[in-house]
């Protein structure tokens, strides 16, 4: 417990220095902003003046940073330059989207890449050759390229799955998602096999099998209980950081197949210089990564006591 | 099913930190660092030097390509717009009529630069904060620690996006902010190293006779995690080539006209889902390849875990 709040309290920390970075960043960044909100119109003195008043930009550089980081902590990201729009209600609307094919991307991930690993480790032959060829090769894909590939034969040669849009209600999201989620998971899934395969294979030969099978226990326990639970550790990680990975591709695929969610709205924000959105996205992404990292640690000390321990000494 | 495979795996090591993938690599093959060519070559094994040859073509593509590109990558003629593979062009012409085997030729030059960026630059600090840590250690060590640990809160992807929101798009703000995203990783695997190789005897020896910190480092530690760096930077190469190609993907990277795969790939998108499948597929395969072979070569030299990625 002493240990969670630690890590909690540290990437409190982590989050507070990425704040700062992110936010000077957009600060040191050439042009100005009230340049950008009248958009090379020639404006009088005043307006400008007024302008830098509405947004406090004459303020020095530590109370702007200050006002801003306590807005955030209130939930207030304050206003896209671009659209006027409230940043937070803005980032609301698009999370789901975001979410729901993270969520869809890890399930194929724990689902085909662990499956296929230990169907790989378990039977030789032809199929175990074609998933070591393909998780060797699998991971060389580039998630974009992946995508426009099933785009293409499966969206506009055969017409099976919508090219864009995230669609409405549950049903219809799967639908619209299937081809993005596929894309956005396929090399981890390589990698993932790969390595539960290995894994599998690596515990297959460890000495409480072998007894296990000389005292003849059904060969489905042997790998049930015995081969295929202490083969998960290293596979465990290899999720974990392919997990925490996917937020940062997500938005890659959203780009591609032009879904409404936070990765293609940090993407066009980027392109149009709209910093407030930039930031809050990028503190949210930060947050969500740590998260991500912290829970796969404790699943780990969860998963295997001996993790448990050597923390309880260190500590 | 499982006798023949009780006779011929040895028994599961489990000391060290190592995934028990490269356990298996590391006791199949010589450990220790690489060196000499026969080693090397042993190491890689045929798959291996078929992968390094692959590579030597993917290099002299791209030194030698105004030699071997048969059209100007940049000039096109409307009348010649998608025309598929054939004698003349072999991989057919793009959406404006350019010859797609010239621009993937000259695009192996931009697909190889911004790279070799990052891997050079990350290698170089990922090295020199390592170094530092280990040799002062203590409190030296324990805030480079932290500066990693939040470098370690950035996914790669974001860093270069936020750069690139700063300084706007180009080659090489996002390799050198791919270069600060990869630092971490290679960091903490060179000071684990390091850090076995500074508290052995002939370093404190050396520190007896008088030999100063900088010469030490330099002349002895540094060379002894060659290997680490050396690895690290060969799967690194992949992993930046991907995330390039995906920034220029997203307009963010390489700007057009300039020839580069992942630009090619975002570029034949429109022409893909009209069928005209010559530009993306090809650029794809360019890079698909390429970093396949890189990642094969990087395992076989010291595993995915020796450059301090589970990915």
């Amino acid at each position: 417990m002493l240990y969670v709040l630690k890590r909690l309290v540290a990437l409190a920390l982590v989050l507070l220095v990425s704040s700062f970075i992110v936010f000077s960043g957009m600060y040191l960044a050439p042009g100005s902003p009230e340049q950008f909100l009248v958009q090379g119109r020639t404006v009088s003195p005043e307006v400008l003046d007024a302008i830098r008043a509405q947004y406090g930009l004459d303020d020095p550089f530590l109370v702007r940073y200050w006002n801003w980081l306590i807005d955030v902590l209130h939930g207030d990201f304050g206003r896209s330059l671009l659209t006027q729009q409230d940043v937070s209600t803005l980032i609301e609307s698009r999370l789901p989207t975001t979410l729901f094919l993270a969520a869809y991307a890890a399930i194929l991930i724990v689902l085909l890449g662990v499956g296929l690993g230990i169907l790989a480790a378990t039977r030789s032959g032809a199929f175990e050759k074609v998933v070591v060829f393909g998780s060797n090769l699998g991971f060389a894909v580039p998630t974009f390229f992946a995508a426009l590939v099933l785009m293409a034969l499966f969206g506009a040669n055969l017409g099976w799955f919508p090219v864009s849009g995230s669609g409405e209600g549950f049903a219809d999201r799967v639908w619209h998602l299937t081809l993005p989620a596929i894309a956005l998971a396929f090399p981890a899934i390589a990698v993932v096999a790969r390595i539960t395969r290995t894994a599998v294979r690596e515990e297959q030969g460890s000495e409480h099998v072998v007894m296990a099978v000389a005292r003849g226990v059904p060969k489905r326990i042997v790998l049930g209980r015995h081969t295929i639970r202490n083969s998960m550790l290293p596979v465990t990680t290899v999720i974990g950081t392919n997990i925490a990975g996917l937020l940062a591709s997500a938005f890659v695929i959203e780009y591609a197949f032009t879904l409404d969610g936070i990765g293609s709205l940090l993407v066009n924000s980027v392109q149009k210089k709209d910093f407030a959105v930039v930031q809050a996205i990028a503190l949210i992404m930060v947050l969500a990564f740590g998260l991500i990292n912290l829970i796969v640690d404790l699943l780990y000390a969860v998963i295997d006591p001996r993790v448990r321990l050597a923390r309880e000494v260190s500590a | 099913m499982t006798s023949r495979q009780i006779t011929t795996e040895p028994p599961a090591n489990t000391v060290g930190q190592d995934t028990v993938a490269v356990q298996a690599i590391r006791r199949q093959r010589l450990d220790g660092p690489v060196t000499g060519w026969r080693r090397l070559r042993l190491r890689l094994g045929t798959l291996g030097l078929v992968c390094v040859g692959i590579l030597a073509v993917v290099v002299l593509t791209a030194v030698f390509a105004p030699y071997i590109a048969p059209y100007d990558p940049y000039v096109g003629s409307i009348v010649d717009r998608h025309l598929p593979p054939s004698l003349e062009h072999w991989f057919g012409t793009d959406q404006s009529g350019r010859d797609i085997f010239s621009r993937i030729v000259w695009g192996a030059r931009t697909s190889l630069i911004g790279p070799t960026v990052v891997v050079l630059v990350a290698a170089v600090s990922a090295s020199l904060l390592a170094l530092t840590a280990v040799w002062f250690g203590g409190r030296v060590d324990a805030f480079i620690g932290r500066v990693l640990d939040v470098l370690f809160a950035f996914p790669n992807m974001l860093l270069a996006i936020l750069a690139v929101a700063i300084f706007g798009p180009s080659l090489l703000t996002a390799s050198i902010a791919l270069a600060i995203g990869f630092t971490p990783y290679s960091a903490r695997v060179i000071r684990s190293v390091a850090l076995r190789e500074r508290n052995l005897p002939y370093v404190s020896s050396a520190q007896l006779q008088g030999i100063s910190g900088l010469v030490i480092t330099g002349r002895h530690i540094l060379p002894n995690v060659r290997t680490q760096i050396f690895t690290g930077m060969t799967i690194n190469f992949g992993y930046a080539m991907i995330d390039l190609a995906a920034l220029s993907f997203l307009g963010l990277g390489v700007q057009p006209p300039t020839p580069d795969w992942g630009l090619m790939v975002s570029n034949g998108q429109a022409s893909l889902l009209q069928g005209y499948w010559e530009q993306s597929v090809f650029a794809g395969l360019a890079i698909v390849i390429t970093v396949a072979a890189l990642g094969y070569v990087g395992e076989q030299l010291g595993g995915r875990r020796a450059a301090g990625r589970t990915r």
